[in-house]
């Protein structure tokens, strides 16, 4: 069973597998173009939400609302399944890879063998596509891998039924019904005033750009209330979501770019395009954040004012960051 | 970031590379694969050090007799309590009991096999915890230097 797959590069699991699926059956849409009708962008900073014991940084929204939003947006009929039995779920795959039909699933990073060594971290919520399978191998279109890879089913079965925060419990989803040249406009201005109004009105500290002044005022208290052990810790952590896990750098900052300059090529709106500008410096200030910041965890800097540093640049980025929405909500 | 910009430094990628998005000649933002970046290598250490820490501690206590070798493989796996006691489908009281050396060695062999398969190892590997320190895969740059 292998049918011919068009893999491409991306950035994000969850944008490149979608993107990937709808490319697959004639809608060639790009990443950014999905994550940013998906409305994907977000800042969250979750103090009593922790992750091993380190609070809950993100820099885009919960796991599955880019797939949830561009399929609402675009009128794209998305077949999911979820299963209680390990067996049925790799039954069902086999049959539709059978069918010809490519699928994507949700698998913890954990148990696929292709990644790395060192990026393998219990993470449920990981997005790839496969579309065949040779022996007991499936062929694997995993989006943040530059070419195709493949996987012993038996692993796969165990990433399919990880336990644990965002059990997958096999999940597995492909597109039934989709227009074949939908209008992009609407949706792109709708995406992009959902996430405009998500990054700058939402009345909590702990998210947007609000959640974004959260986190430089915590960066200052760090090294007073977690101690020199621990500080950096957390740093490391906040730079992780950032730059780690799949962001296509600057924590989506530069995916969001991208987005923004397809999409005024389409919308024709000058004020887009200048905010695609503004939005490309910014993600040059989180990257260095992200340097400053590592610098300090390798144990290089000590002292207070480093923190301080710190602070000062993710309040920068805030600041720009409210600046470049406001800009987006007037143009839209 | 412009695309010339686009970190190509020996990371934790193993000859693999990630796509970022940076600015190519004509101003646009496209994919560039980056072979790696020292930033992410940094802090990919140090949460691979929290956690072996934590290991390390387990493993000292396995050979001092005061826990039993599944507390050290389930840490190794990176598991909680929690997350064993459901990839095994036990109580979490269980597991926590079987914590204990002399519990864990009156379990029989289809409790050792349950753990584990969840833990994707044979029963005689989840018996025992290593005696030496297992060299480390993941070193912070500056030991790398010096070595």
């Amino acid at each position: 069973m292998k049918q011919p797959f068009d893999h491409r590069h991306a950035a994000h699991c969850e944008s490149g597998a979608l993107s990937a699926l709808l490319r697959n059956r004639g809608l060639d849409l790009s990443e950014p173009m999905v994550f940013g009708i998906g409305g994907g962008l977000f800042f969250l900073y979750m103090p009593f939400i922790k992750m091993g014991g380190i609070p809950l940084t993100a820099y885009r929204d919960a796991p599955r609302v880019i797939i949830k939003n561009i399929c609402k947006r675009l009128g794209i009929t998305l077949r999911t399944m979820r299963f209680r039995k390990p067996e049925d779920s790799m039954a069902e795959l086999d049959r539709l890879l059978e069918k010809g039909i490519a699928v994507g699933l949700q698998a913890s990073v954990f148990y696929l063998s292709y990644f790395p060594r060192d990026m393998r971290f219990q993470f449920n919520a990981h997005n790839l596509v496969v579309f065949g399978k040779e022996g007991d191998n499936y062929l694997i279109s995993d989006p943040v891998f530059e070419h195709p890879v493949s996987c012993p089913a038996d692993d796969l079965r165990r990433a399919r039924f990880a336990k644990g925060i965002y059990a997958p419990k096999g999940l597995l989803y492909y597109p039934e019904k989709m227009p074949s040249s939908p209008d992009l406009k609407e949706p792109i201005k709708k995406a992009i005033r959902q996430t405009c109004g998500r990054m700058l009105n939402i009345p909590l500290p702990f998210v947007g750009v609000r959640g974004i002044r959260y986190l430089a005022r915590e960066i200052e208290r760090w090294p007073v209330k977690l101690g020199p052990e621990k500080a950096p810790l957390y740093l490391g952590s906040v730079i992780r979501m950032q730059e780690e896990i799949g962001t296509g750098g600057a924590g989506f900052r530069f995916m969001y770019t991208a987005f923004l300059q397809e999409a005024s090529d389409l919308l024709g709106l000058p004020h887009v395009k200048d905010a695609a500008k503004m939005m490309s410096e910014n993600g040059d200030l989180w990257r260095e954040f992200a340097v400053k910041g590592a610098r300090l965890c390798k144990g290089h800097e000590t002292g207070k004012e480093i923190y301080n540093e710190l602070a000062a640049i993710v309040r920068e980025c805030a600041d720009r960051e409210e600046e470049i929405f406001r800009l987006l909500k007037k143009a839209v | 970031m412009k695309a010339k910009e686009v970190p190509q430094e020996e990371s934790i990628l193993e000859g693999n590379r990630r796509a970022c998005y940076a600015e190519d000649e004509h101003g646009r933002y496209v994919v560039v694969p980056s072979k790696g970046w020292e930033v992410e290598k940094i802090i990919n250490a140090q949460a691979h050090a929290e956690i072996d820490k934590h290991v390390e501690e387990a493993r000292q206590e396995v050979l001092r007799g005061e826990a039993s070798p599944l507390k050290y493989h389930m840490l190794k796996c990176q598991m909680t309590p929690g997350l064993l006691s459901a990839t095994t489908g036990l109580w979490r009281w269980q597991v926590h009991r079987h914590f204990k050396p002399k519990v864990f060695a009156s379990l029989k062999r289809p409790m050792l096999e349950r753990y584990a398969d969840a833990m994707k190892m044979n029963v005689e590997e989840l018996c025992k915890a290593p005696h030496n320190i297992q060299p480390k895969n993941h070193i912070m740059p500056d030991e790398t230097e010096k070595t």
